[in-house]
């Protein structure tokens, strides 16, 4: 289990990992010591996993298409969906990798250049596979919210009094 | 045309800060540390209850004491969060803001000539909606080596045979300070000897960073001698909203209920239905503002002591309250120069009273990118004085 205070320091981390461990003491009370040791630990436990950006690749005008696939999927004896996740998540081009309830078995966030290599790589790549029995591929047309931050509209300005009792 | 406002009206003073206000908005690209409200705006599950019930057509009137489910739910709250417990039915009326139930509190209490105990510096409001009653004000300072907590002999020294209202305010506006239960109890032994009323202010008892907050009315015999006031404001960022609440004795929210009967009528319904919903699914919204003002709070202090200055550390509301006075300057000096020359906005002690001399009031109710910004500007306008 957590400690509140570690909670707090993940949370803070979480939402800018650039802050140095002098400047989270500051912010939480706890010894910079105290915050290294922390971090080392959650990195070598893979609680901490990454560091890492998110992109507005809109603002830099480039071609790129997200994808969720959906697939319908054999289980195999003794191993059900394991397997053929695992192999799915070899694919640099697969994102990431789920197990769903519903109508179908897995969704894969799958990322290229344009529609067409995002087609090709489903029918070269995930078609073929005897295990699947049905995909269902959409297209992301609009990024409004993502991992918690609004990419699309506009940003809400409310206006404060300068100064007030 | 002055000749025709009534003495009260035309002795009003205009708030401490007005002076500031104009002053600062009329500058460009000022950072302000002057704002007494929060800068989130309300969580969205209660903006989007309020407009859900606009759209069901929910616009009229409610019960003048507040929407019953609205009551229940916070009688419930209360009783959960504060171990306070008052009857929906006729102890809790919900108000436009916590001023208003400030301004009924001593409407209801105070007649002209009879003496009110302030404490000093303290939130605006007080000290004007005792002088609208007709009322005496005695102040009482509270002092800097007490982590500006209210000591029983300043009350003592304050007190005359006339008064019959105790003003408290923790945790605090201006200073951030709180007070324990320990810190409480001569107070409220003080209460009853006198046989006191106290209006107790705790707009703020959510945003208490170390321990739990001691409601007043959770002190031994306080629960009848206290008028409970808080309200949504600043735990759910409602400010604009207009939205607060007072609970105590049936008898006394009976007489404040008919004042707001015959001026107010009723707290906004919008408002209301959004408040019912911030007490059913607000909590974890409220928390996470929460640890970010106690971040804040944190970064804050810490950079007033880097800057050579004394700061008590404030334990409640989202103010710091740092002590400028080895810069030489008067509170108002301090507040008018770093505005001029640093373009930062700031509160003088001075605007909540005296005993506020020697202090500026900070807030810390903006981004940690624009107080780190304005927290070098001052930095660098106090090193030129130190």
């Amino acid at each position: 289990m957590l400690s509140e205070e570690d909670r707090r320091l993940l949370h803070i981390l979480e939402q800018d990992c650039r802050l140095t461990p002098e400047e989270l003491a500051i912010q939480t009370g706890l010894t910079p010591d105290y915050i290294n040791k922390k971090i080392k630990q959650w990195e070598k436990d893979k609680v901490i996993v990454k560091y890492s950006l998110l992109i507005n690749h809109e603002k830099l005008e480039e071609e790129r298409v997200t994808a969720l696939i959906d697939l319908k999927v054999l289980p195999q004896r003794g191993e059900g969906y394991d397997r053929i996740a695992q192999r799915f998540q070899k694919f640099p081009e697969i994102k990431s990798v789920f197990l769903m309830s519903g109508d179908y078995d897995l969704c894969l966030v799958v990322e290229g250049k344009n529609m067409y290599e995002i087609a090709q790589f489903v029918s070269d790549k995930l078609s073929p596979l005897d295990v699947i029995e049905a995909t269902s591929t959409r297209f992301v047309l609009r990024r409004y919210k993502q991992d918690g931050i609004v990419f699309y509209g506009e940003e809400e300005r409310p206006k404060r009094l300068v100064i007030s009792p | 045309m002055k000749q025709y406002l009534s003495p009260i009206a035309a002795n009003l003073k205009p708030s401490g800060i007005r002076k500031f206000f104009d002053l600062a908005s009329s500058m460009e690209n000022v950072i302000s540390l002057g704002v007494g409200e929060p800068d989130f705006s309300t969580p969205w599950v209660m903006r989007e209850a309020a407009i859900f019930s606009l759209e069901q057509g929910q616009t009229m009137y409610t019960s003048n004491a507040g929407l019953i489910e609205l009551r229940r739910e916070l009688s419930n709250y209360l009783a959960k969060h504060q171990g306070l417990n008052y009857n929906p039915e006729n102890e809790i009326l919900i108000t436009v803001g916590a001023s208003e139930a400030v301004d009924l509190a001593m409407r209801a209490l105070l007649a002209p000539g009879d003496g009110v105990l302030i404490p000093d510096p303290s939130y605006v409001a007080y000290a004007g909606c005792a002088t609208l009653a007709g009322a005496e004000i005695h102040y009482i300072p509270l002092r800097a080596e007490n982590d500006f907590r209210l000591q029983v002999d300043d009350l003592r020294l304050a007190y005359t045979p006339n008064c019959k209202v105790l003003v408290l305010s923790y945790p605090n506006n201006p200073t951030g300070a709180i007070m324990t239960r320990e810190d409480l109890l001569p107070i409220a032994r003080f209460v009853s000897e006198h046989d006191l009323i106290v209006i107790s202010d705790e707009i703020y008892a959510d945003l208490t960073y170390e321990g739990a907050h001691t409601p007043f009315a959770t002190l031994p015999y306080m629960r009848n001698r206290t008028l409970h006031i808080s309200g949504f404001s600043k735990a759910y960022a409602m400010t604009g909203w207009r939205i607060g609440y007072v609970t105590g004795h049936p008898d006394l929210i009976q007489a404040m209920t008919r004042i707001h009967q015959y001026t107010i009528m009723c707290a906004p319904i919008m408002a209301q239905f959004a408040a019912l919903e911030g007490l059913k699914n607000g909590e974890s919204a409220k928390k996470s503002m929460i640890l970010e003002y106690d971040r804040r709070r944190r970064l804050m202090v810490h950079s007033f002591r880097e800057m050579g200055l004394t700061c008590f550390e404030p334990l409640g509301a989202f103010y710091v309250f740092p002590n400028i006075s080895a810069t030489g300057l008067s509170s108002d000096e301090f507040a008018e120069q770093l505005l001029k020359e640093e373009r930062v906005a700031v509160v003088p002690g001075i605007a909540f009273g005296p005993a506020g001399e020697g202090h500026i009031r900070c807030s810390y109710a903006y981004s940690t990118e624009q107080l780190k910004e304005a927290l070098e500007r001052i930095a660098r306008f106090v090193k030129k004085r130190l």
